[in-house]
């Protein structure tokens, strides 16, 4: 399986567009350092960035990745290796690349400027984000026909993450507005990686605001050590299921 | 070597694979013909485990297929049109296959890289080579790991007449070491004298499956191409030559 | 050898001018009530170390109670143990502990009542409910005690520093942690409050209600259950202090409620689930102050007018201004806002449109705190800054109009 990651990361790298996402990544992120006197707002571009950029990137880059890689899939089809073998090496060396140059262009600049506890859950958060949405788009490339389909159905996953579900969410908060719905919300938050990501980085920058109001709920629960461990296991199912998925139609799909 | 039973598959309203029954013998040339689109690839296909049969069995080496990837290690695949990660080089990839199989030096066949001079070559990204070159390239992959069985999918279209000559002396070699080749071709000239067998298929049927003898002396035609249009030329013969195929076939299950 | 001189020569004319008693278990008085019923007006009792339990101990001459090398009074939970009444008195370097706690009287460690010119310096006041309380009195001086409460709840539990019904007051350089407010001013007038620091109250850091005329400056304020309430006074001056970490659905840096005229200069908010809450008051000036990484910088109650935010610097909020209302009878002016996205054509420091402060999603926070949960995600930035380029639902008014490009250095 390392063998063929190898060869993944391989090719990744020699096609250079995962360098040009990190030095991407580490020139805005150094600008951003650089602009902002104030270190906390810098911190909260990068946060934009790193729950709308990363998702997006993750999923187009690994679509466009597995539809170049198709001879390869082919080739390696015809050799005496599993499919499982196949898929799950093509998805090490995506993920693997994705988060190096997300370390690379985030972590680094971060690190160097702003090595606290809100920078380290910020670098946290991105590489969660990077597995998962590597992993959806991994789901989406198997079952899609071809390339346009593909990223076509990468970019509304994106947009439905991204804003739909929390556009969503106000409605429903709204709707039932007489009810008690702080636990309830706390259950939404977790169907969406992007909020838990948001949620966790939130609880460093913003701690203040959520001792006020409901939001002490939201800062007990998602704060403590079982609210830490809770968000980890989210983002980790939400890489494992998709990516099982894939596999799945992988098996059963004709090349 | 290979036994395929009711073999079924459908592309959405396409039946790509009609209750194909065939018995593949080791000592055997086997040219599968038939028009375009009449199944010969998707064959080749599901036998290789890229396309997944609706229904039916294929047995190699007296092993169904399912499942276990191992039994690829004895098939060489020439496919059709030979498609390679782009950024990869032509040394590379021989080393990459030879890293993946994990097969002693001494056991390679480095025949083809000899004869069709790749070896000068090895420093030159896939994506610079030309279609024959490529084609080139699969041909001596297909024998590199020196397999039992050889599946060639249209081995001589796209190459020119020397290196043509060369593949077919090359076939002829493997041939006397008693091994199985298949090969897929709608034009039959140049693999005339190599040919043992003749399995022809139609639409997803196949129509006939019976050694070069028997099919000159029915069509008393010397040459293999006008045996064939022959056949494709007059439906009616058609009707006759299923029983004689079935006959065929039980003899061949029961030698 | 001339340092010595004048100390003996001081001490002969303190031996002169008044007696000195001395206090301690190998001294010919042991016993502080002894001593303290033996002492004439203008006598100095000196006590040494050990550890007194005498129960309650009136002071009501002018005498100066002074400890030397840390003695120990212990109410065995039981007594209040100091009550001084009267004029010109000092108590200082005595550490006292365990004083009673009654839920009838206000028993405290030590309580002044109905008196003038005492100076209570440097004592330690460990494990009482009331560790100072003070009752009708003017012009005193409470300086440099450090005071250690026991944290219960807020019923049982009671202040640090307790003044009520006082006047030219001074309340410098205490340290005040665990009762239940750090600090309590009740019909306190022209007095001061400097340099002390409240800490892990359970209710206020500073309490101050019907206090006219007053001033505090360079105080900390920290973790406390509620912050500060500044309440139903006029003329308050607060300057350079620090609200910091006041964390919880009520807590607020300063809760203002029917305060009038008053000043909030230089003072600094960190971390505070609202930095300012104003209710009720008018008249004040507040400027040149820092709010950083609270929650609410400043929410502003419909019922406020006529205040001024001049020169403060908003950084890394989650809100800058919230509001229930849709009136603006304050005025913001030449404030620096991290959140301000304009332009300075014309390069003079001052933003050429105004600013927003109040955001689309503060206004609906306001209206279901549930969508909390949706702090900083993408749709709410874009509804923001819809409602930015459209205002609709955010008071139209309320704006900075001279939004400054870098921050004061204040």
């Amino acid at each position: 399986m390392l063998k063929l990651t190898r060869y993944v990361l391989y090719d990744i790298i020699r096609s250079r567009v995962v360098l040009a996402y990190a030095v991407f990544l580490l020139l805005v992120s150094f600008s951003l350092f650089q602009l902002e006197e104030n270190h906390s707002k810098a911190i909260l571009s990068l946060l934009n960035i790193v729950l709308i950029v990363v998702p997006l990137i993750s999923m187009i880059f690994t679509t466009i990745h597995y539809y170049n890689s198709y001879e390869f899939i082919e080739l390696m089809l015809s050799q005496p290796l599993s499919r499982t073998r196949i898929l799950l090496s093509e998805y090490a060396g995506v993920a693997i690349s994705m988060i190096a140059a997300f370390l690379l262009g985030v972590g680094v600049p971060v690190l160097v400027y702003s090595p606290d506890p809100t920078g380290i859950t910020l670098i946290f958060t991105g590489a969660g984000l990077t597995l998962v949405f590597t992993s959806i788009a991994f789901l989406a490339s198997v079952k899609a026909r071809d390339k346009a389909r593909g990223i076509g159905s990468v970019l509304l996953l994106w947009f439905y993450f991204s804003l739909i579900y929390d556009g969503l969410v106000m409605l429903i908060l709204f709707a039932f507005s007489d009810y008690p719905m702080e636990k309830f919300t706390l259950l939404l938050a977790a169907l969406n990686p992007v909020d838990l990501g948001r949620i966790s980085i939130m609880l460093k920058l913003d701690v203040s605001a959520l001792m006020g109001y409901t939001g002490a709920l939201y800062k007990d629960f998602f704060g403590s050590n079982t609210g830490v461990l809770f968000t980890s296991a989210m983002m980790l199912v939400w890489t494992a299921i998709p990516l099982w998925t894939a596999l799945v139609i992988f098996q059963k799909k004709d090349m | 070597m290979i036994r395929i039973e009711n073999l079924k598959k459908k592309f959405k309203k396409l039946q790509a694979l009609d209750d194909i029954n065939a018995i593949f013998s080791s000592g055997q040339v086997i040219s599968l013909i038939g028009p375009n689109g009449s199944g010969k690839t998707t064959l080749i296909k599901t036998i290789l485990g890229m396309v997944k049969a609706d229904s039916g069995k294929v047995f190699v080496d007296s092993k169904p297929i399912n499942g276990d990837p191992s039994y690829r290690s004895n098939i060489g695949y020439m496919p059709q049109i030979g498609r390679y990660p782009d950024n990869m080089k032509v040394g590379h990839l021989f080393s990459m296959m030879k890293n993946i199989r994990t097969v002693p030096e001494s056991s390679l066949d480095t025949d083809l890289l000899v004869r069709f001079n790749l070896v000068s070559i090895f420093d030159k990204p896939m994506r610079t080579l030309s279609g024959g070159t490529r084609q080139k390239v699969s041909a001596a992959l297909a024998f590199y790991f020196n397999p039992d069985i050889l599946i060639l999918d249209e081995p001589t279209a796209g190459l020119d007449p020397l290196s043509s000559e060369i593949l077919k002396e090359k076939i002829l070699q493997e041939k006397r070491k008693n091994k199985l080749i298949l090969i897929t071709s709608h034009i039959l000239s140049d693999l005339d004298e190599l040919t043992t067998h003749v399995m022809y298929l139609q639409e997803g049927k196949m129509i006939f499956l019976k050694d070069i003898e028997t099919l000159r002396r029915e069509t008393g035609e010397d040459k293999l191409v006008k045996a064939i249009a022959g056949i494709m030329r007059s439906d009616k013969k058609n009707a006759l030559w299923i029983d004689e195929v079935l006959a065929i076939k039980a003899t061949k299950e029961n030698p | 050898m001339r340092s010595l001189l004048t100390i003996l020569f001081s001490l002969v004319a303190l031996v002169v001018s008044a007696g000195i008693i001395e206090v301690g278990k190998d001294k010919n008085t042991k016993s502080l009530k002894l001593g303290v019923s033996l002492a004439k007006s203008g006598d100095t009792i000196m006590l040494y170390p050990g550890l007194y339990r005498e129960g309650n101990i009136v002071i009501s001459k002018q005498i100066q109670l002074i400890g030397v090398g840390n003695p120990v009074l212990d109410g065995e939970l039981k007594h209040e143990m100091l009550t001084i009444t009267g004029h010109n008195i000092v108590v200082k370097g005595i550490t006292f502990r365990n004083a009673g706690y009654s839920s009838f009287n206000d028993y405290a460690a030590i309580k002044i009542i109905d008196a003038g010119n005492v100076r209570v310096e440097d004592n330690n006041i460990i494990n009482s409910s009331f560790a100072i309380h003070i009752a009708n009195s003017t012009e005193s001086i409470i300086r440099g005690n450090t005071i250690r409460g026991n944290n219960k709840s807020e019923h049982s539990s009671g202040n640090g520093i307790h003044l009520w019904k006082c006047s030219g007051m001074l309340v410098e350089n205490n340290s005040i942690e665990g009762h239940r407010d750090g600090i309590y001013f009740e019909f306190v007038t022209f007095s001061n409050i400097v340099k002390n620091r409240s800490e892990k109250n359970i209710r206020y850091g500073l309490h101050f209600m019907f206090s006219n005329d007053d001033n505090y400056q360079d105080n900390i304020f920290r973790n406390n259950g509620a912050g500060v309430a500044v309440m139903f006074s006029k003329k308050v001056t607060m300057t350079r202090n620090h609200f910091e970490e006041n964390w919880g659905a009520a807590a607020y840096g300063i809760l203002l409620k029917e305060i009038k005229e008053g000043t909030i200069r230089q003072n600094t908010f960190v971390k505070n689930t609202v930095g300012i809450f104003m209710e009720g008051s008018s008249r004040l000036n507040i400027e040149k102050n820092v709010f950083m990484n609270n929650g609410w910088a400043v929410k502003v109650q419909a019922s406020c007018d006529e205040n001024t935010f001049n020169f403060n610097n908003f950084y890394g909020n989650s809100f800058d201004v919230s509001t229930n209302g849709t009136m603006t009878l304050n005025k913001f002016s030449g404030n620096y806002w991290d959140k301000y996205e304009g332009y300075d054509l014309d390069r003079n420091g001052v933003g050429d449109v105004p600013f927003h402060p109040v955001s689309m999603y503060g206004m609906i926070i306001e209206q279901n705190p549930t969508t909390l949960i949706l702090l900083r995600s993408f749709m709410v930035s874009l509804l923001d800054k819809a409602e930015k380029a459209i205002p609709s639902l955010t008071p139209e008014n309320l704006i900075d109009d001279k939004p400054m490009i870098k921050p004061h250095r204040l």
